[in-house]
C-alpha cells in the first residue's frame, strides 16, 4: 500500500460576511458540497443554559430538506466539541454562542465542509480562539487506496470513511469521526494525509482573511 | 528581541493561533534584560509567548502598545468607552439599556447631570442615551453613567427628537472616531450634519432635512467596504448632485 504524499482536494472556496444579520457568517464550498454558516454571539443566554464560567455554545445543523434527525444531532455534537476546544469561551462567561449550519448542497465530505464553514464564520465573528481548525475527510476504497475529500459516489464505494478536525498550531487531531473498518496502519496513514492536506486549507484561510482586510490596510 | 519580532509583522494580517515567541536579550554580565510590552485586544500572554486570538491587522502605538484591529459586528463592553444605548426598561431607580452586548447595561437615574432624588431625569422607555461605561468586565453586569467624574454631562445624556440611528461594524466605528478621520473630513464637505458615534457600532445622524440625513446615513454605511479612492469618487458624485 502506498502512502499518498500530496493529497488531492477538490477545488474549494469561501466567502465571509455573506449575511447581514448574524455577527459572523461564511459560506464554504468544496467541489459541489456547499455549506452556509452563521454565528450569533456573545449574546444573552437562557438561565437554564447558563454556564457560570464560560460561554454556552449551541450548534444547529439545518438539512437541505426536512427536519434535523439523529445523524444531524451526532454531527452537531462533533462540531460543538471541536469548536469548544478551539474557542476561548472563558472570556465570555454567562453568554451564548450560536452556530447555525445550513446545507446548501451535499456532494460528499459534508462533515469536513461543516467544520471549515464553522471555522470561517467564527473567524468572521471575531470570537477569541486559541487556534483555528479545519476538517478533512478521507475515504479508503476496496483496493485500500486513500482518497481525500471524496464525493458522494466515492463515499458509497468506500470501505471506510474517516473525518478529522485538525488544529492549526500543532496540526494535531482535535476530533475524529469514522465509519467502516480499517486497520491501525490505515488510520495512521489517513491522519498523516489529513495533516498534510490541512496545510493547504490553513493557507487558504490566511489568504482569504488577508483579502478581506486588504481594503482597510 | 521582543520589539523586532513584532515590528516586522505590524500592519500584517494575523490569525488566531499565531504565536510570537521571544528570545530575551542577554546583556554582557549575563543578566536577562526584560522588555515590557502591552497587549491590547486580540493578544494574550501565554507564558513567555504572545498568542493571537482574533483575526485582523496587527497595530502598534509608541512606545510598546500592540493590538489587533478587527472587523467585527458584536460589541463587547469595555470600561470607559462611550456608547449609544436604547432604554428598554425602567425599574425602580435604574434604567436597563440595550447597548448590543451580551447583557443589558444598567443606568442609575442619579447618573445624570443635575439629577437628585427629588429631581428625576426625564427618561422614557425607547429613548436613546449617549453614555459611558463605568463598570464593564466579563464577570459583572455592565453599568453606564451619563456624567463625567466632575458631575457634568460633557455631551452625554438623552437624545432629543428626530435624527436617525443605524448600526455599522465596529471596525468602521473606530475608523470614524480616529483623530483626523478621512471619512469624517470627506463627509463634512458635503452637508452640515450632526453625527454621534458610539463605540458599540451605533451611529446617530441628524442633518438639515430628512433627505440629507438619509443620504449621510447611507454614505456612512457604504464606507464599510470601500477604498479611499472609491469613497472620494462616490462623495464627489453626491456633491455634484447626481447619485
Amino acid at each position: 500500500m502506498e502512502v499518498e504524499l500530496c493529497p488531492i482536494l477538490r477545488s474549494f472556496g469561501s466567502e465571509q460576511n455573506v449575511l447581514s444579520r448574524p455577527d459572523g457568517s461564511a459560506s464554504f464550498v468544496q467541489g459541489d458540497t456547499s455549506v452556509l454558516a452563521g454565528v450569533y454571539g456573545p449574546a444573552e443566554v437562557k438561565v437554564s443554559k447558563e454556564i457560570y464560567d464560560r460561554a454556552t455554545l449551541e450548534v444547529v445543523i439545518q438539512p437541505k430538506v426536512g427536519l434535523p434527525s439523529v445523524r444531524e444531532r451526532a454531527r452537531e455534537q462533533c462540531i460543538r466539541e471541536t469548536c469548544e476546544a478551539a474557542l476561548l469561551s472563558t472570556l465570555h462567561p454567562r453568554s451564548s454562542l450560536t452556530l447555525i449550519l445550513q446545507v446548501v448542497h451535499d456532494d460528499g465530505s459534508l462533515l469536513a465542509c461543516y467544520l471549515n464553514a464553522a471555522c470561517m464564520a467564527l473567524i468572521d465573528a471575531g470570537l477569541p480562539m486559541s487556534s483555528l481548525f479545519c476538517g478533512i475527510t478521507c475515504a479508503i476504497n476496496t483496493e485500500g487506496q486513500i482518497i481525500t475529500d471524496p464525493s458522494v459516489q466515492q463515499e458509497k464505494e468506500s470501505r471506510a470513511l474517516l473525518t478529522f478536525a485538525i488544529d492549526s498550531v500543532e496540526r494535531k487531531v482535535m476530533m475524529s469521526s469514522t465509519k467502516g473498518s480499517f486497520s491501525v496502519k490505515e488510520l495512521q496513514q489517513c491522519i498523516a494525509v489529513s495533516q498534510k492536506a490541512s496545510e493547504e486549507i490553513f493557507q487558504f484561510y490566511r489568504d482569504s482573511v488577508k483579502r478581506r482586510y486588504s481594503k482597510i490596510m | 528581541m521582543m520589539q523586532s519580532c513584532f515590528k516586522n509583522k505590524i500592519g500584517d494580517v494575523v490569525l488566531p493561533g499565531d504565536i510570537f515567541s521571544f528570545e530575551l536579550p542577554v546583556t554582557e554580565d549575563g543578566s536577562v534584560k526584560a522588555e515590557k510590552i502591552i497587549c491590547g485586544p486580540g493578544l494574550r500572554r501565554n507564558g513567555d509567548e504572545v498568542l493571537v486570538c482574533k483575526s485582523g491587522i496587527l497595530r502598534h502605538k509608541q512606545p510598546n502598545l500592540y493590538w489587533i484591529d478587527s472587523q467585527q459586528k458584536r460589541y463587547v463592553p469595555a470600561k470607559g468607552e462611550s456608547v449609544i444605548g436604547i432604554v428598554t426598561a425602567k425599574s425602580g431607580d435604574i434604567f436597563k439599556v440595550d447597548v448590543g452586548g451580551s447583557e443589558q447595561a444598567s443606568l442609575s437615574y442619579l447618573a445624570f447631570e443635575g439629577a437628585t432624588k427629588r429631581n428625576r431625569p426625564n427618561v422614557q422607555v425607547g429613548d436613546l442615551v449617549y453614555a459611558q461605561f463605568i463598570i464593564a468586565n466579563k464577570d459583572m453586569e455592565p453599568e453606564l453613567v451619563c456624567i463625567d467624574s466632575n458631575g457634568k454631562a460633557n455631551g452625554m445624556g438623552v437624545f432629543g427628537a428626530d435624527g436617525f440611528l443605524f448600526k455599522v461594524s465596529l471596525g468602521l466605528v473606530r475608523r470614524l472616531l480616529a483623530p483626523q478621520s478621512e471619512i469624517v473630513k470627506d463627509l463634512e464637505k458635503l452637508f452640515p450634519s450632526e453625527i454621534v458615534v458610539g463605540m458599540n457600532g451605533c451611529v446617530w445622524v441628524k442633518a438639515k432635512t430628512v433627505q440629507q440625513t438619509l443620504i449621510v446615513a447611507n454614505l456612512i454605511e457604504s464606507c464599510e467596504n470601500m477604498t479611499a479612492q472609491q469613497r472620494q469618487a462616490l462623495f464627489k458624485r453626491v456633491a455634484d448632485g447626481n447619485l
